[in-house]
């Protein structure tokens, strides 16, 4: 277990997940400053989502045929309660005091836990997630499961068609307008408001797909999932800059890699045996992130906040 | 002929303290209109009331025949209302043309756009011949000249110039107040909100003097130029 090429690709694979939720942090805050807490419930009830369109499928129904139905699911799942909430929850509280969005977010993500375990049919415990069969794949001399790579396609291609679109379409440039100065935004006549719900809508669009990843990886999912992967999604998009999209992808793979390399080789340095092994690689995630706050505050990607201006 | 602007005892508050408190003029089509003042006069504030950034307390403005009062700012533009705001704000990590294309974002026009920022290069030669750099690269005069270049992207009936002249060089001042009047040769409409009185009015049809959240003192831009009590306070006379 202890190969660097299977250390590293587990890390990439983790990573790539990370980075996908990430995106929705980094986008939410880089538009309108405000840390979406409630992000890693989004995360969760995409899972969810997924699964109740695998579920409503004819029995068989082979998986990769069900497999874009699930993401379609999942998307819909948690695009609707991202919208929602920026709706509903945040926009009343735009121009508030900054703690007053930030205190909602956690109301929200404890509310949306709470009621899929409540009304979500045997969700009071993990439920399985559809498994593809057949064997692991080697790559490169690392191990790969089938249901891994998924992400290893879908992580590529939802960061090249977000790069392109907010590079090269109208809606796009609009939204690198709003998130330097939204103010001189409505000037230029674009409408913020459906800029910071495009915002939350792709962010809850990969975070569903990051879930569909997830439960493929894992074969289960349950109502807590998105607490501490949407806490380690955060740490990345922060480790890479916050705002800055690319940053938040390059930081969910450093932070997996980091992960990944911590579980395998900590313990074999002299004198720090009992820290190694998978039940302290989340302390390793955020002794990291400590590390890059000290170190380097803006994240590897970001700027400081003086360029900003 | 009815004014293309008509602000009618226009009344705007922060919070509980009231920045214009009642204020009524009116920009012919073709003119420029000219506020000046000191610092807190209210100026920026009626601006950014007039482009729907604030909202008034009390108070109506109309615009080419129709109400703006109520209106979302970001539909304002559309309306051909365009704002230069204090202090440029160009959005400093895009482009020059990405700069200029934002002006034209309500545009569907694709080829009039390409000639209008051809325009906008003969008119400011130096945005031209950095049109692939970041706009936070350029020097305070050049961010103006491209603040200016982006509002005008919008073909607007009324163009709001908001201290065009702040912290520049004597030499980019002069350049930038040419600019404004050879805009107004042009035919642009012009409403130029100014703290270089002396330039301001010695370009403008109309001026009103704003003190305290009130107009003081209306004229053409010729009378208040030799008006005693304008000399005396903005212009640095005894």
């Amino acid at each position: 277990m202890h190969e660097l090429p299977q250390q590293l690709a587990n890390g990439l694979i983790l990573g790539a997940m990370y980075g996908l939720i990430a995106i929705g942090y980094t986008m939410v805050y880089g538009i309108v400053q405000l840390i979406n807490f409630a992000h890693g419930e989004i995360f969760m009830v995409g899972g969810f989502g997924a699964l109740t369109a695998y579920l409503v499928l004819p029995d068989g129904t082979g998986l990769l045929l069900a497999l874009p139905l699930m993401i379609i699911g999942g998307i819909v799942a948690s695009t609707a309660i991202a919208v929602a909430a920026e709706r509903f929850a945040y926009r009343p509280l735009r121009g508030a005091p900054r703690l007053a969005p930030l205190i909602t977010a956690i109301g929200l993500s404890i509310a949306l836990q709470q009621a899929i375990w409540k009304w979500y049919p045997d969700a009071k415990k993990a439920r399985v997630f559809p498994q593809f069969q057949g064997d692991a794949i080697d790559i490169l001399g690392a191990t790969v499961q089938r249901g891994e790579i998924f992400l290893l396609v879908a992580a590529p291609l939802c960061m090249t068609a977000l790069g392109l679109f907010v590079a090269k379409t109208r809606t796009g440039r609009g939204m690198q307008a709003t998130a330097q100065d939204p103010d001189t935004a409505k000037l230029m006549g674009i409408n913020t408001d459906r800029i910071i719900v495009i915002a939350f809508a792709i962010g809850a669009t990969f975070a569903a797909i990051a879930a569909v990843a997830h439960g493929l990886k894992y074969g289960q999912i349950d109502f807590r999932m998105g607490f501490i992967t949407g806490l380690k999604a955060f740490t990345a998009a922060v480790l890479g800059g916050i705002g800055n999209i690319y940053g938040a992808m390059l930081g969910g793979v450093v932070l997996g890699v980091a992960e990944a390399l911590a579980t395998g080789y900590i313990e074999e340095i002299p004198g720090m045996t009992q820290f190694g092994g998978g039940s302290w690689k989340d302390v390793w995630a955020f002794v990291l992130l400590i590390l890059v706050l000290l170190l380097r505050p803006q994240g590897l990607l970001g700027e400081r906040v003086a360029d900003r201006a | 002929m009815t004014p293309l602007l008509e602000v009618d005892d226009l009344r705007v508050a922060y919070g509980k303290i009231e920045a214009v408190k009642g204020i009524s003029f009116t920009v012919e089509a073709g003119q420029v209109v000219t506020l000046i003042g000191t610092n807190g006069a209210g100026k920026t504030t009626t601006l950014r009331t007039l482009s729907g950034l604030l909202k008034p307390l009390a108070g109506t403005i109309r615009f080419d025949g129709t109400p703006l009062t109520g209106v979302p700012a970001h539909q304002i533009v559309a309306r051909g209302l365009a704002h230069s705001p204090e202090g440029r704000h160009i959005f400093p990590r895009l482009t020059i043309a990405e700069n200029l294309q934002l002006g034209a974002f309500l545009r569907k026009d694709t080829a009039a756009i390409t000639h209008d920022i051809q325009r906008t290069y003969e008119l400011f030669p130096i945005l031209g011949e950095r049109a692939k750099q970041a706009a936070g690269t350029l020097s305070g005069g050049e961010q103006q000249m491209l603040a200016m270049g982006r509002a005008l992207m919008s073909r607007p009936k009324l163009l709001m110039l908001d201290e065009p002249s702040m912290g520049l060089s004597p030499i980019m001042m002069q350049k930038i107040m040419q600019t404004i009047t050879e805009l107004k040769a042009s035919g642009t409409t012009i409403l130029l909100v100014e703290q270089n009185a002396q330039a301001a009015l010695s370009l403008a049809d109309q001026g009103h003097v704003m003190e305290i959240g009130r107009i003081v003192l209306s004229g053409t831009g010729a009378d208040l130029l030799h008006d005693e009590s304008v000399r005396k306070a903005y212009l640095g006379e005894d």
